[in-house]
């Protein structure tokens, strides 16, 4: 019975004697090893070296701040409702008198913990944020750690930090004028 | 007048004969996993030391602080005792190779060589032949299936193969009427005349010597007596820390030595091409005296042998990253069918063109 039409008649015929000195295929067998020899190296020096990531990559997460530096995150807990692994925790606080200028909503994370072990960086987290406040960074991991409580990111290690320079490409990142004009260009379309 | 060399100076011959032929075993491993990188597109250890050289300084380390372990029911004595058989006939061997032509102070004429005796190759194939009681107690003592297995293949392999490389010897000896070393190095270079290494005259021999070599040393694709695959070790499978050690150790300066006799039967030992010309034009052009050139020609010829013997070192690790094993069948039909009778003719056609003066 024949499955598929794609098998190969095997035809046994007698070696030649070029076959059966086996010396011709040992040296084909080195001139093909000696070309490898020359040939470009697949090999990545790890610390020395690194893997180019690729632009749609998803790595460490980020909380953004917005264009005055102030926290976007308001602690809805929207992506911890669509993160399939569970990994986000956070504890919501209300804002106080003085603190405008640090959160941008009256409400905002006391405490916003990634647990990196559970993570699968599928991004939906990403997807589900209305303030466009956590960010998978296209540049960088969750390096490796010796204790398992070191994969539980908090605040201090996801917020990005205040100097515009510093921040992560990744995200809205907008200066005052374009925010302006953003701002402006919202508020003329018809509602 | 030059006279014989004295004691003294033999036994710094052999010394460092012994330290270099170690040193060549240390990087010899190195080589061998570099070599196999770069055959695999790979880099190879790179981060002891620059390139990775201190690697096998790391792997010393680890050998010599390794347990020693003595398994269960194997015979203390002959268990110690077949790595150090191992090791010393690898390293007695290379005490007759010719590493360079003599160097002259004065009135004295030093010998780049261990010791010049007139049955040089009588003596490698002797100690080379003891080389596999090594193997054969060490798997024998150690009690156990795999390692019984390997050494009683080793043994096998190594008496079969041993006929051919001796028979494939036979046709040079032919050639050049004598067994040592030293001489049939000279006779593959005249000065005034126009000779040619022993390949020339014996491609078919050399082929032969070839196959054998990578049999004797154990190689890839010959290496039955230790395959991982099949024998878990092989006879070493019971070894640990340095005793291990030194098996892999001896199978390096087996290759060394192997390579040695081969550049020196085979490709001339220490001569290379346009020697005497190169001596001359110091003596003629340069003013040089006569024994300085004829010094540096032998140092000059000293890193040529040396470089013909890291050639064929790293023909042994191309050959070994390239081709599968052989089946144990196949080893022995290849062996016993094909290579002895192949060496007998080349012993018939030797001595024929030798009858009819075509080669001498």
């Amino acid at each position: 019975m024949q499955l598929t039409n794609r098998a190969k008649k095997l035809e046994k015929k007698p070696m030649t004697l070029a076959e059966r000195a086996y010396l011709p295929a040992i040296f084909q067998g080195l001139s093909i090893t000696m070309r490898h020899f020359f040939m470009k190296k697949a090999t990545i020096r790890y610390p020395e070296e690194t893997r180019p990531f690729s632009p749609v990559f998803r790595g460490l997460h980020v909380l953004k701040r917005d264009e005055q530096g102030r926290e976007r995150c308001t602690a809805c807990g929207l992506c911890a409702v669509a993160c399939p692994a569970e990994a986000i925790t956070m504890v919501a606080g209300e804002r106080k008198k003085g603190e405008e200028g640090l959160y941008r909503e009256e409400k905002y994370a006391i405490s916003y913990e990634v647990n990196m072990l559970r993570c699968i960086f599928c991004g939906l987290c990403e997807e589900a944020c209305p303030k466009a406040a956590v960010y998978l960074q296209p540049d960088k991991m969750a390096p490796p750690r010796f204790e398992r409580d070191e994969f539980v990111y908090g605040k201090d290690r996801l917020v990005e930090p205040v100097s515009p320079d510093q921040r992560s490409v990744r995200g809205i990142q907008l200066t005052p004028e374009q925010a302006d004009a953003l701002r402006n260009k919202l508020a003329a379309q018809p509602a | 007048m030059i006279e014989l060399p004295a004691l003294g100076w033999q036994s710094i011959v052999i010394f460092v004969v012994f330290a270099v032929s170690l040193l060549i075993a240390t990087y010899c491993t190195y080589a061998e996993r570099v070599i196999a990188a770069f055959l695999q597109d790979r880099v190879g250890p790179d981060r002891a030391g620059p390139y990775g050289l201190a690697q096998p300084l790391a792997d010393a380390v680890k050998m010599f602080t390794k347990e020693e372990f003595f398994p269960g029911g194997a015979n203390k004595a002959l268990f110690v005792f077949g790595p150090c058989l191992a090791m010393i006939t690898a390293l007695m061997s290379s005490a007759v190779i010719p590493f360079g032509n003599n160097l002259t102070f004065g009135n004295n004429a030093f010998f780049l060589q261990g010791i010049e005796v007139n049955i040089g190759m009588l003596w490698i194939f002797g100690v080379v032949s003891l080389g596999v009681y090594g193997v054969m107690i060490g798997g024998w003592a150690s009690n156990n299936k795999f390692s019984l297995l390997g050494a009683v293949r080793a043994a096998s392999q190594n008496i079969s193969y041993e006929l051919a490389m001796g028979m494939a010897l036979i046709a040079v000896l032919m050639m050049s009427g004598t067994l040592s070393l030293r001489e049939i190095t000279l006779q593959q270079s005249v000065a005034g005349e126009w000779h040619f290494w022993n390949i020339v005259k014996q491609p078919l021999g050399f082929i032969i010597f070839c196959v054998c070599a990578f049999a004797e040393t154990n190689r890839t694709p010959f290496d039955l007596p230790e395959c991982e695959t099949e024998l878990v070790g092989g006879y070493h499978t019971e070894y640990s820390s340095m005793k291990l050690g030194l098996y892999l150790f001896a199978e390096y300066v087996n290759i060394f030595v192997v390579s040695a006799v081969m550049s020196v039967l085979y490709f001339g030992g220490f001569n290379f091409p346009f020697q005497y010309e190169l001596r001359d034009w110091f003596v003629n052009s340069q003013g040089w005296e006569l024994t300085s050139a004829q010094n540096l020609i032998t140092i000059l010829g000293t890193l040529g042998l040396f470089a013909k013997i890291f050639g064929f070192i790293f023909f042994f690790m191309w050959i070994r990253w390239t081709l599968p094993r052989f089946r144990y069948d196949q080893l022995m039909r290849l062996g016993w069918t094909i290579l002895i009778p192949l060496a007998v003719i080349n012993i018939l056609i030797t001595g024929g063109l030798i009858l009819f003066g075509v080669i001498q």
